[in-house]
């Protein structure tokens, strides 16, 4: 470990001096592009071009543009779990531990997909039971006939759908890192079935499905709450209940292929586009909007990672300069479609360096085995976003959004977002750790430790990833 | 006869090899290997975690001479490998007792 003191004076001067100058110099100019179209989110919008027909009657109809980029951000936001997070965490772990790790994000793809076809997608967008969580009458998808979504009115309920699927597919996936290498594979199955119905399905519920918090007004735009901080909280809890890795701390624990974490970091960051800029669910100018927030963003964190390491370490690491990039996608998810584009770069730029404290600091403080970074990157990441949001959010980028604080807002919306990252968290935490604790006591979590010595991939599996 | 081992930093095969083969010698086997002598090993940092790596990459190369060779073949390997910094490597000499061709049965010198 390192113990040398952070030095954080030049990054912090340059937020700063971001900060100052973004805001007095850049505000105004946000406003003056502001999107000709009535900026989505908001269902009832009508196609412009029905608009010189005379209508009969103002019957929701579905767009063939719209459809279109919500079906390819589906398969978009898919690429992100497999093979984008396969990989990326695949090469973080030890060459034993290979093809379990990318195991993990495959089988949640077919968990899931299944699970939210049969209940979970109607446990989150099913009609409102108490602002608690969504109703039977979409079971098994009853019902639904391709008819125009009553969340997005120009696309067919199964678009939605669809999108929203993949979403709950990755959320689960993002946990795998912390119980990585010692997790029992039976018991990882049970955990992702359990922990999608009891806590994902509910917090997407309260957050988009017409939920408290959506009548709270906290903003989140492509799911900084529902995805982020749902599963980076509930990764510090995984990796505190399942315990250290054997020899964490005392064996050499390096990343086995950093060409495969690279690569998977691109494609998330590919995917994300179709995450983000996905989640204006239209093919529209706040779509692109988002698109551009995400790429600065990203970008900026990336920027902000590999500085501050240089600055403290003296060396510019590529796992760090991907790993900041990732940490950037997940800070600016929930402000996406409610920030300008220089807003989003300054706080992609903080998210890296935030991140960057997160993991090596904050970790190495506490002492817990996240083996691969999820709550440093997705729960810190992820707080920092929604908070952020209330900070930079601006109507002038979007008329459903709010003005944060920084945009004459006041606290309210601060507020707000730290009301919605609170009940996140301790759903995250009470949720995961019930479910860890019941499935411990009824099967166990971990594999023996000949297992994990011998490796997961041979142990669990019967497989070695290479044979070179 | 004697075995001749070199164990030499890895950018200095090439050179090695072509002042071994510029001596006469004939052939010689080389294999990756990873130790520690001196030199020690490095350091690699990942997300501030610090990993000491004990054995660094190295580059052995063993061949068999006659034993009038044997002078200028460790002369050629200390030429070709030097760099003056810690961690150039060694050369350990040992005695062969016989060596077989294998393809043809033949024994002693004849057969390197």
């Amino acid at each position: 470990m390192v113990h040398r003191k952070i030095r954080f004076v030049a990054p912090a001067v340059l937020f700063g001096w971001l900060a100052m100058t973004g805001f007095s110099g850049w505000a105004s100019a946000q406003e003056a592009p502001k999107p000709a179209e009535a900026p989505a989110a908001a269902p009832a919008a009508a196609p412009a071009a029905e608009a010189a027909k005379p209508a009969e009657a103002p019957k929701p109809k579905i767009d063939s543009g719209d459809t279109a980029w919500v079906l390819t951000s589906s398969a978009l936001v898919m690429l992100m779990t497999l093979p984008g997070l396969a990989l990326f965490y695949g090469g973080l772990v030890r060459r034993k531990n290979a093809l379990s790790t990318i195991m993990h994000s495959f089988i949640i793809l077919c968990v899931i997909s299944v699970q939210w076809v049969l209940f979970g997608y109607t446990l989150a967008f099913g009609p409102d039971i108490k602002q608690l969580i969504g109703g039977l009458d979409f079971l098994g998808l009853k019902g639904m006939n391709g008819s125009p979504s009553s969340y997005a009115a120009t696309i067919p309920d199964f678009a939605f759908m669809i999108f929203q699927a993949m979403f709950a597919v990755i959320t689960p996936a993002l946990i795998t890192g912390a119980f990585a290498e010692r997790i029992k594979f039976s018991a990882f199955l049970v955990f992702t079935l359990l922990w999608a119905t009891i806590v994902y399905d509910p917090l997407a519920h309260w957050v988009w499905g017409g939920g408290w918090l959506q009548k709270l007004g906290a903003l989140d735009f492509a799911g900084g709450t529902v995805v982020h901080i749902s599963s980076g909280v509930s990764a510090l809890v995984a990796a505190i209940v399942i315990g250290k890795r054997k020899g964490h701390g005392k064996e050499i624990m390096a990343p086995h292929n950093l060409p495969f974490t690279v690569l998977g970091a691109g494609l998330l960051w590919f995917g994300w586009f179709g995450f983000n800029a996905g989640s204006a669910l239209a093919g529209n100018a706040l779509a692109a909007s988002a698109f551009v927030t995400t790429n600065t963003a990203t970008a900026a964190a990336a920027l902000g990672w590999l500085f501050i390491e240089w600055a403290e370490t003296g060396r510019p690491t590529v796992l760090g300069a991907a790993s900041g990039a990732v940490a950037g996608l997940v800070a600016i998810t929930p402000a996406a479609g409610f920030v300008g584009p220089i807003s989003s770069l300054i706080l992609g730029f903080a998210a890296g360096i935030i991140c960057y404290i997160g993991v090596t600091k904050i970790k190495a403080a506490f002492g817990y085995d996240d083996a691969l970074d999820v709550f440093g990157i997705h729960g810190i990441g992820g707080t920092w976003g929604a908070i952020a949001t209330g900070l930079f959010a601006s109507k002038a980028v979007n008329d459903a959004g709010a003005d944060g604080l920084f945009f004459g807002g006041g606290f309210g919306q601060v507020t707000n977002q730290i009301i919605a990252v609170g009940a996140s968290w301790a759903l995250a935490i009470v949720g995961t750790f019930v479910i860890l604790k019941v499935i411990d006591g009824a099967m166990g979590l971990r594999v023996t430790d000949e297992d994990e010595v011998a490796g997961l991939d041979l142990s669990q599996h019967g497989e070695t990833g290479y044979n070179l | 006869m004697k075995k001749v081992e070199c164990i030499i930093k890895p950018f200095k095969l090439d050179d090695v090899k072509q002042a071994l083969t510029d001596l006469g010698v004939h052939g010689m086997t080389i294999s990756e290997v990873k130790g520690f002598g001196r030199q020690k090993g490095h350091t690699e940092l990942y997300r501030g975690s610090e990993y000491t790596i004990d054995f660094v990459p190295k580059v052995k190369i063993e061949l068999v001479v006659p034993d009038n060779l044997v002078a200028n073949v460790a002369n050629a390997v200390i030429t070709a490998a030097q760099t003056g910094k810690i961690g150039d490597g060694k050369i350990f000499v040992s005695s062969v007792e016989e060596t077989i061709r294998i393809r043809t049965g033949e024994r002693g010198e004849a057969a390197i």
